[in-house]
C-alpha cells in the first residue's frame, strides 16, 4: 500500500507528465486559454490514463512482453512480441477513448456536455501514450502499481494545465514585449513552473 | 496550392522547392504551427539524440506523407484517423527496431519517445491538411520541410543546451580544448534540466519573431 501511495505521489509531481517529460504539450498549450476548458480537458485526461494504463499493462504482462505468452503452453514460453507494442498501445488507446465517450453519454449526460470534443481530441494526446510506455518501460510489479501511476499522471498533468491556464488569464494584463507575446511567453512560464516543480525532487513518503 | 502543381512540372520546380524551405522558418512546426513538441524537447540535452531524433521524424513524416498521399483516393474520410494511426506506427516500429539494431546507446536514451514519434501532432497534421490532398511527390517534399523545420529547432535547442550544459558537442570537449576552464569558467548545469529546454525555445520564438515582425500575435 505504501508503494501504492508513493508511486502515486511521485508521478504527480516528481516525474510530472508536462515538467519532467513535456508530454501532451500539443494540447497543453493550444487549450489552456481559459481556466474552465482546461480543467474539463484535465479531468478528460485523468479519466483515460486510469483506464488505458492498466488495460495496457494487463496487455502487456498477458500478451506482449517477453515471456508472456507462457499461460497458454510452454511451448510458448520464449515469444516475444515486444516489437507490436506501439501499434496495440495506440489501438487500445483509440478505441478506449471511443469506448469510454460512448459510456459517458449514456449514464452521464451532464459530464458528457462538459467534456464535449475534449475527448475525441485526448486519442492523440502524446500524454496517454507516454504513460503506457512509460508503464512498460518502468516495469511496475502489480496492476495496482499501474493503476496508481496511470492515475497520478493524470492528476499531475491536471494541475500543469489549471496552473498555465490560471497565469495566461492574468497575463493579459500586463505588457509582455511583442515577439514574445502568446507562445514564447508561455513556454517561457512553462519552463519557470517546470523548475518550481523540480523541488519536489527526493521526495518520499 | 499546389493544387496547381501539373504532372509536367520538374521535380525541383520552384514551388515544389517552397514546399521544402517554408517551413524551415515562416510555416516552423514547433515555433509556429505549435505542434510537436510533446516528443521534441525531452531528447534536447545533447547533440547527437536530438540529431537521430530529427532523422526519424524527418524519415516518418517523408515516407508517411507519400503513402497516405498515394491512398488518399481509398481511404475512407470516416476511418481516415485511424488509417493514418496505422500508417504511422508501422513506420515507428520500423524505426524503432531499426535503431535498436544499428543504434542501441542512442535509442536506449531516446527510450520512450521513439515511440511517441506515434503521437507526434507535425505528422498527423501534415497528413491531414497535406497529404490527403495532394499529390505524392509534393507530399513526400512537404513531409520531409516539415520534418526538417522541425528537426532544425531541436539541433539548434540541443546545440546550446549541450555547449553551456555540458561543455562538449557530439561528445567532444570542446570548451575544455579551448581552455575556458582554467580561466575559471564553469559549466552552467543547469542546461541540462529539463525546464531550461522550454525557456530555450522561448528564446528562439522571441528572436525568430523579432526578426519577422509580421509572425508577431495580436494580444
Amino acid at each position: 500500500m505504501k508503494e501504492i501511495i508513493s508511486i502515486f505521489i511521485q508521478s504527480v509531481f516528481i516525474d510530472n507528465m508536462v515538467f519532467a517529460y513535456f508530454l501532451g504539450m500539443c494540447s497543453y498549450i493550444a487549450v489552456s486559454k481559459t481556466v474552465k476548458t482546461s480543467v474539463g480537458l484535465g479531468i478528460a485526461v485523468i479519466f483515460v490514463m486510469g483506464i488505458t494504463v492498466p488495460v495496457n499493462y494487463l496487455i502487456n504482462e498477458y500478451l506482449l512482453g517477453p515471456g508472456a505468452l507462457s499461460w497458454l503452453s510452454s511451448s510458448f514460453a520464449d515469444v516475444n512480441l515486444d516489437f507490436l507494442s506501439f501499434i496495440i498501445f495506440i489501438a487500445v488507446i483509440a478505441s478506449m477513448v471511443q469506448l469510454v465517450e460512448m459510456v459517458i453519454e449514456k449514464f452521464s449526460p451532464a459530464l458528457y456536455n462538459s467534456l464535449g470534443i475534449f475527448l475525441p481530441l485526448i486519442a492523440v494526446n502524446c500524454a496517454i501514450l507516454g504513460g503506457s510506455l512509460f508503464m512498460q518501460e518502468r516495469e511496475y510489479q502489480s496492476l495496482a502499481e499501474a493503476t496508481s501511476f496511470g492515475l497520478g499522471s493524470g492528476v499531475g498533468w491536471l494541475i500543469a494545465i489549471v496552473g498555465i491556464a490560471a497565469i495566461r488569464e492574468k497575463i493579459r494584463y500586463s505588457n509582455v514585449p511583442a515577439p514574445l507575446r502568446g507562445l514564447g511567453i508561455t513556454f517561457i512560464i512553462t519552463g519557470l513552473m517546470g523548475i518550481a516543480f523540480m523541488m519536489f525532487m527526493g521526495i518520499k513518503i | 496550392m499546389s493544387a496547381e502543381i501539373k504532372e509536367k512540372d520538374p521535380l525541383f520546380s520552384l514551388k515544389n522547392r517552397k514546399l521544402l524551405t517554408v517551413p524551415l522558418n515562416r510555416e516552423n512546426p514547433i515555433t509556429m504551427q505549435v505542434l510537436g513538441i510533446c516528443s521534441a524537447l525531452a531528447v534536447t540535452a545533447k547533440l547527437e539524440p536530438a540529431v537521430v531524433m530529427a532523422i526519424s521524424v524527418t524519415f516518418v513524416t517523408g515516407v508517411g506523407n507519400l503513402v497516405i498521399s498515394l491512398l488518399r483516393k481509398s481511404i475512407a474520410p470516416r476511418i481516415r484517423i485511424i488509417v493514418q494511426l496505422t500508417v504511422i506506427a508501422t513506420l515507428v516500429i520500423l524505426v524503432d527496431q531499426f535503431l535498436k539494431a544499428y543504434a542501441f546507446d542512442v535509442s536506449k536514451q531516446l527510450s520512450v519517445f521513439v515511440g511517441l514519434i506515434i503521437t507526434n501532432c507535425i505528422i498527423m497534421g501534415r497528413f491531414e491538411a497535406f497529404g490527403m490532398a495532394n499529390k505524392p511527390w509534393p507530399s513526400f517534399l512537404d513531409g520531409i520541410g516539415n520534418g526538417l523545420g522541425y528537426g532544425i529547432i531541436l539541433i539548434i535547442v540541443s546545440f546550446f543546451r549541450e555547449l553551456l550544459g555540458s561543455g562538449t558537442l557530439w561528445g567532444y570537449p570542446v570548451l575544455e580544448k579551448i581552455g575556458l576552464y582554467r580561466l575559471g569558467y564553469e559549466n552552467n548545469g543547469m542546461m541540462i534540466l529539463p525546464p531550461m529546454a522550454l525557456i530555450v525555445v522561448g528564446i528562439i520564438i522571441w528572436v525568430q519573431r523579432s526578426r519577422v515582425r509580421d509572425l508577431i500575435e495580436d494580444k
